[in-house]
Order: structure tokens, then sequence, then C-alpha cells
């Protein structure tokens, strides 16, 4: 047996340190560690209730916009407001902008040189003059010495499969993904005033009203990017696979999944069975059953701190009666963990008493079997089943390639839809439609919900507002899932942690499969 | 050709490219084009890319997120040409002991040469509230600024606190001017670029000084560079013409902010923030916030708590007018919109009456909160 911790975790949002026992060549356990606490629940209370979703919003900056939307549709639904159907499609266009930057950022930059060996690239036959100049500027970086951020990189490691064209291939698409990311954050600030933290969406709707050469440009910029996933993210994903199939027997955790559903197609009342990915549960997975369920935030949620460094209280928590209180007792520093005790910053939530994955995989399944026949995820999982030998089985994809493929697959997706909201957009507003905004009352006393997918997971933001003033907030994020350390009477694995049992590691001075695992749940 | 050129043409840019680059980048300085020649030469000539140490404290990854979508330079000439980053838990290829090496070797190994870049607030009160490695955030800062030439402070965490050093600030959150004075560090080495998230214009533009001028632009008291920070928001506003004739939005998402009026009355923060957001604009000079939203004050410090409210207007702002009448936070306080309404349709009388002239920009008159 021997221990390896990761501290930090790189290529993430956020701060992750993971402890892992191996044996025989494989992770026979693990721990999971949030090492940081700011108290965003604690900060908004008492604060007027139209400022919260600012003070909330800056909880991600990877993933500002659902929490932003999330944070303006829980107050509305505390203030007993509706948004009107325009501003519902700003929202979507703003989301679809959010997660056009983030699955190809992740698929590339955070996930990628986990795949792709950038020092293997080096001895490529270049296929084209571009390929040539991007080698020859790789080559240029490594010969000055200063390897920076690729310093310490885990190259030449046996798991690296990539011959070296297909990994200049890659590299190539590393260094123009950073700038179609931008381009992609570039119609987010059309709709939103900048990215990351749009300042358009208070409660009640969309603050302002999109001029023509806006949906223009918006459309300009998303263009570019859906060229980009048609072109470089589907073709990369269909060509490492074969490469990498080992991954899809490892990472499957415990088969549980969930959606709160994201991008509205009933932009009047904003049911979320209805949306592009609509939601709904899926338990047991792996012993089969595939039935997707519909989720009742209010019996089905609750948050434990057994294994928490927060205030303690008996059982789980219903977020409206939840509570935020640091209360560190580890070791300074975070030095060492107390495996037994409480060793997480981060609460855990469990969805209908058990924990759940939540994320792009999540979503695809949920949409692939609740979805209906003609829903786009249908024909997508299908095809990419058959390109891998594996029609009619599904249950493959839960795994570590499962979720990469499952994030590529979401965003070709997105892509379309967006210019499905863009026409629907253009055609309210030539009608006469120019409602943006819909009056909110001035002291509302109230309780809030919201559930609506991140990027990464499923995110919901609850308050309960006095006289107009915030008296209760709370917000599950989709690490408050996935990375939920031991949780619950029976001290249950979070997630992540039971998905990395089994994942083998070659050498444990060089963790790359652990991350590999760590990294196809985005945390 | 230099190697600079090679990479240029590798991508298909030529010479001119490269010098066009150079020119956005003295324009964004407020340099005038002569600095061109000057910039071209620092950039190319600098042997050894200067090394970069950006570390993570209290933070959401906005200003990496932020500074990864610059465009003129883009994020991945940054990286690859004009600086060596050494560390970034946002982008490193390796984890845990192989990331810690590179902060060793940086920080101990390149002691005196390398820029730090900081990203988010540390903790004091509950130092456990932040660690990497197996240290807490003070400790590592502590380091890691008595090591460095220089310290950029990226974002309003770093260089405030931000939202987490909002009232009641449960971690004890710190920014770096604070940090260092209390630890009784050399500030002389600080600079600090507020706003939520960092503006990557900012971070481009101060490097690209440093390497240029071998020193720090001008700063103000709070370590802010004056070239970006010495006006404020309101003063540069193109909706400005609004404000002074009396044309304000009067409800969000009205026909009023269809024709782009002043968002005064609906609570912009542009008459009290200092930055130059209304020239450098956000995301490639796409838009800004008053662009769909309006200005909440993020560029300044303790913005949460003293600016919010943030949907009403702010106390203590006078509409232009020569030797007007001088509203102050003490006369009208906040929930006293209608005094100050019937303040602004005073002022405006004098305003339309004497017309708008350059130099009545000095009197716009704003409480200055850190007076």
């Amino acid at each position: 047996m021997a221990t390896i911790v990761i501290d930090p975790v790189t290529r993430i949002e956020g701060h992750l340190r993971v402890e892992v026992e191996i044996d025989n060549g494989k992770v026979v356990d693990a721990w999971t560690t949030s090492t940081l606490f700011r108290g965003l629940e604690m900060i908004v209370e008492n604060r007027p209730w139209m400022d919260a979703w600012h003070y909330t919003h800056r909880v991600c900056g990877v993933c500002p916009t659902p929490h932003g939307h999330n944070s303006s549709m829980a107050l509305e639904d505390a203030a007993g407001i509706t948004p009107p159907p325009n501003a519902r499609l700003m929202r979507n266009l703003l989301e679809c902008a959010q997660l056009l930057h983030d699955h190809v950022l992740w698929f590339y930059v955070l996930n990628g040189l986990d795949y792709v060996d950038v020092v293997s690239a080096l001895s490529a036959k270049p296929a084209s003059p571009t390929l040539a100049g991007v080698q020859a500027k790789l080559k240029a970086f490594v010969d000055s010495g200063q390897l920076g951020f690729l310093e310490n990189g885990y190259w030449g490691h046996p798991a690296y499969k990539l011959p070296p064209d297909l990994n200049l291939q890659l590299a190539a698409h590393y260094l123009e993904s950073i700038r179609i990311q931008a381009v992609a954050s570039e119609a987010s600030a059309i709709f939103g005033g900048k990215f990351p933290y749009q300042m358009s969406t208070p409660p009640g709707g969309y603050s302002s009203v999109p001029h023509q050469d806006q949906l223009d440009q918006f459309e300009f910029k998303c263009r570019e990017v859906a060229d980009f996933i048609d072109s470089a993210l589907l073709p990369d994903l269909l060509a490492i696979a074969p490469f990498y199939v080992d991954q899809a027997a490892i990472g499957a955790g415990h088969g549980n999944y969930f959606s709160w559903g994201v991008l509205d197609e009933d932009i009047q009342t904003g049911d979320p069975y209805k949306r592009v990915f609509p939601r709904g549960s899926i338990t047991g997975a792996l012993q089969g059953d595939l039935t997707v369920s519909p989720v009742d935030h209010e019996t089905d949620v609750r948050e434990w701190v057994t294994s928490s460094w927060n205030t303690q209280y008996d059982g789980g928590l219903h977020p409206w009666e939840g509570v935020t209180g640091p209360d560190f007792t580890g070791t300074d520093g975070i030095a060492e963990i107390d495996r037994a005790g409480r060793y997480a910053w981060e609460k855990s939530a469990h969805l209908k008493d058990a924990p759940v994955e939540v994320g792009p995989l999540a979503q695809m399944l949920i949409a692939y079997l609740a979805g209906g026949p003609s829903h786009p995820a249908k024909k997508l999982v299908d095809d990419t089943l058959a390109a891998v030998g594996q029609t009619g089985k599904p249950a493959v994809l839960m795994s570590n390639l499962g979720r990469i493929a499952a994030r590529v697959l979401k965003v070709k997706i997105v892509a379309d839809k967006t210019f499905e909201y863009l026409a629907q957009l253009r055609e309210s507003m030539a009608g006469g439609d120019m409602e943006f905004y819909t009056p909110v009352p001035d002291n509302p006393t109230g309780k809030g919900f919201s559930g609506w997918d991140a990027p990464r997971g499923s995110l919901a933001h609850w308050c309960v507002l006095d006289g107009g003033k915030v008296k209760r907030y709370q917000i599950i994020t989709p690490s408050g899932w996935n990375f939920a350390p031991r949780a619950g009477d029976k001290k249950v694995r979070g997630p992540v942690e039971e998905a990395l049992v089994g994942t083998p590691v070659e050498n444990p001075e060089q963790p790359l499969e652990i991350l590999r695992t760590l990294h196809s749940f985005d945390p | 050709m230099t190697d600079l050129e090679g990479i240029f043409a590798a991508r298909g840019l030529t010479r001119r490219d490269f010098l066009k680059g150079c020119g956005a980048l003295a324009a964004i300085m407020g340099l005038g084009q002569a600095a061109v020649p000057q910039i071209a030469r620092a950039l190319e000539q600098a042997a050894q890319r200067p090394p970069v140490v950006w570390l993570d404290f209290q933070e959401c990854l906005g200003c990496t997120e932020s500074v990864s979508k610059s465009r003129y330079p883009d994020f991945s000439t940054i990286v690859l040409d004009m600086i060596s980053l050494e560390y970034s838990e946002a982008l490193m290829a390796g984890a845990g002991v192989q990331a810690e090496q590179n902060y060793t070797d940086s920080v101990e190994g390149q002691k005196g040469k390398y820029v730090l870049v900081v990203e988010g607030s540390v903790a004091t009160k509950i130092p456990n509230a932040m660690c990497v490695g197996g240290r807490q955030s003070v400790d590592i800062a502590r380091e890691s600024i008595a090591n460095a030439a220089l310290v950029i402070a990226v974002g309003n965490c770093a260089a405030f606190g931000n939202v987490q050093a909002a009232h009641p600030n449960p971690t004890g959150a710190m920014g770096m001017l604070a940090f260092m004075e209390q630890e009784g560090m050399d500030i002389g080495k600080l600079i600090q670029l507020p706003t939520c998230p960092v503006n990557p214009v900012h971070v481009t533009s101060v490097i690209t000084y440093f390497l240029t001028y071998k020193k720090l632009p001008e700063l103000d008291q709070w370590r802010r560079p004056l070239i970006h920070f010495g006006r404020k928001v309101h003063d540069e506003c193109p909706r400005r013409s609004h404000f002074d004739e009396g044309r304000f939005v009067e409800a969000l998402g009205s026909p009023s902010e269809d024709e782009r009026l002043c968002l005064y009355k609906m609570g912009c923060r542009g008459p009290h923030t200092y930055s130059d957001c209304a020239t450098v604009l956000w995301n490639n000079r796409s838009n800004w916030c008053i662009g769909a939203g309006q200005c909440i004050g993020c560029s300044e410090k303790d913005f949460w708590d003293d600016f919010q409210d943030f949907y009403a207007p702010m106390p203590g702002v006078s509409v232009p007018g020569l030797g007007g009448i001088r509203v102050s936070a003490d006369t009208v306080g906040i929930g006293l919109a209608a005094v100050t309404g019937a303040a602004i349709v005073a002022h405006l009388g004098v305003s339309i009456a004497k017309g708008r002239l350059g130099k009545n920009r000095d009197e716009t008159v704003v409480e200055e909160k850190e007076a």
C-alpha cells in the first residue's frame, strides 16, 4: 500500500487536494479535500435583495453566467415574478456563449494535457505549413530552456498513447482553442457587458435592450466558435478516442446521475422538464436501471456536514434551513487530513439520500433517455456508440472517456441551439415584442429556488427574503455534488472519491492517470 | 529575422503586424506612436522571457479567465513569447509535487528576478481557509512576495479582498496592499489592478511598460496606475452627455435604455469609480458594463459595502453646473432618492442654462470615498 497526495490539483477551478491509497497498481481508496473557504453565503445575508445576484455571481469566475442566472431566478421565485420571454431568450443566449467557451477551453487547455504529449509533437512530420509553423514555435519554446507552465509535466509517460502527428495536431488546436474561447467570451460580453460576470441579468429579466448590430456581432462570434467545434473539436474527439479506449473502463463511480436542466425551450414558463437538457435523475445505472425520474428539490435535496469543516448539525438539511459556518478542525496548512474525521471545506450534497454525479455526462444521459426520439442527443450518442462498436450500450459512457465524449457532443448541441434562439429573438423583436424586463416589487418576502445547470454540472441557489433583505442564502455548486466528502450515517464516499477507486497508477511518482479521472469531472 | 518575427511568420503574421501590436500596446499605455520602436526593441531584446509566478489564493479564477481572453497580444503570445509562466495552478501540466517543484525553482531559484502575479486574497483570520500544497496562503504570500522583483495584484480580491472581504469578512480576507503593510514589507514593488475581474488590457499594459521602461508607471494612493485608474468612469462615459442634459433611463430594459440614456437613476456607480473601462472596454472591445447593465464600482476598495443597494441612485453626486450646489452624502442619505432626484432637477437647470464646457468635467462633484 502506498499513499499519494496531489496538492494542488492543477488545471481546475478552485483549490483541491486529493489523497489516494494505492495497492497493486490501482487506487483502492480516495479522499477529496477542497482547501478554500470564502463564506459568500454569510456575506450576502442582510443585503438588499436586488443586490444578491452580484455577490453570489462571484462564486465562480469560470462558470459565472449560470451563477448569475440562478441567483436572479431564485430571487424572482421568492419575489413572485416571472421574467418576460425575451429575457429568457437572452439568458439562454448568454448561457450558450458561456458553454461554447467553457467546453472548448476544458477539452484542450484543462483536460487536453492529460492525453496530449506536447514534447512528442516535436518529432511529428507536419502535414501542412500551418502545422510546421506550430511545430517550429513549440521547438523554439522548448529550445529556449524556459518551459514555464509545461515544465515538470509527465511527458513521455507510458499512458500517453497518441502518435507524434496527432500530438502535433492537438497541440496546434490547443493554441487555436485559446483564441476561440476568447471569441466565445466576446459573444458573452456583447449581451452581458463583459465576461466573466455579466451585468445584464438582474432579477426581473434582462436589463438592457439589444440592438440589431449586437445581435449580428453575437451571431458572427458564435459562428466562428461553431466552425471550430465542427472542424476541430468533434474530429479531435473521434481521432483520439481509439487510442484511449482503456478510459472507457475507468472512473465509473456510483452510477447515480442528476441534472437540474439547462436552456429553456418553453420560454413562457421555463418548465425545467422541457429544457434542451431536461431535469431528471437516474439512480443505480450501474445495476442496469436507466429510469429517469423527476426531481423535487424540497424532498430530494439534503446537505450533510459529516466530514466538513462546517458548523455541525444532525442529519442532512434542506438548503432553506441550511447552515454555513466555518469550523476548522484539521491540521495547519491542511498538510495532513484526518481520514476518519472531518477533512474538507466542501459540504456534501445528497440527492434522494445518495451521493450523485452531475455534469455533461448526466445531462447527456438524461437527455438521451428522456428527451424523446427527436432529441439531438439521441442521434449524436447513437452515432458515437456505433463509431466505437458499442451500439445500444449507453452504459459504456459511464467512464472517463464517456465524460469527455459527453462534453464534446453536448457543446455541438449547444452550438446549434444558439442560432435557433437568436432566430427566435429576432422574430420576437421584429414582431414588436420589445419587453425585456418585468418590474420588481419593492420589499419582497418569500422563499426562492432556482436549479439551472452550470457547464460542469448541477447548480442551484436558494434564498429566503424578508422585507426586501436576504435572510438566508444557500448555494449547491457542481463541486458540492461531485466533490462531496464522505457523508451520511454510513459515510459513503463522494462521487469523485468513488470514481477514483480502481484507477490504475503506473508510477506513483507521476500520477497522470489520477488526474485523468479528476479532470473528467471538470472540477 | 528575430525570433519573435519568426514566430509571427509561423502564424502568417508579418513584422508589420508585430509593430501594429506594439502600437496597440503603446496606445493602451497612453503613449504616443513614437514609443513603438522602443517597445518593439524591449520585447525583442528580452533574451530571457521574464519569469512570472502566478499564485491563486481566495479567488474564483475569474482573473485567469479574463487574462486568457486577451487578444492584442493574444494569450498564447503572452505565455509563449512575452513571459515565462513558471507557475500557474490553472495552466500547469504538472500537479502536486511536480507543481510545487516549479514553485520552489522560481521562488527560491530565481530570487529577486521573477514577477509575482497574485490572484485572490489571503485569509488572515482563518488562515486554514486558504491552503495550497500543505501551506497557508499567508505563509506562501510572505515568502513569494519577499523574493519577487515586482508584485502585480490582479483583480479586486488581490488588491482589496473583494467580495470575501465584505462584511462580516468571515475569513479575514485581505488584499496585497493591506497585507504587505501589515507585514512591514516594502510596498514600493507593488502595483494593483483592481476591477472584478482584472481587465487583461491593464495586465499587458503594465507588463509591457515595465519591460520597456524598467520601472513602474505613476501610481495613486492605492497603488493603481494612473494611466488606467486616474479618471472616473463617469467622465469618459459615452452616455455622459445624457447625464448633462438630464436624459435618464427610467426603468431597466425600457425604451429609455434602448436609447442608451444615462443610468445614474438606475444606480450606476460610474460617478464614484476610477477606471478607464469606457475607453479600453472589455473582451477585445466587445462591450462594457454600462453597455449592458451598469457600473457597480468594482475598481474601488470596499465597494461591496460602500456602494451596496446597487439599484438605487448613489447619494453624493451632483450634476454639472458652474458653481452648482453640491449634494453630499450627509444631506442626501441612502433611501432619500426623492431628494437626490430634486437636486438633480435643480442642477439640470444650471447645466442646461450654462451648457456643458470641457472644463466642467472637474466640477462634477463626487464625495471622494477615500477622502
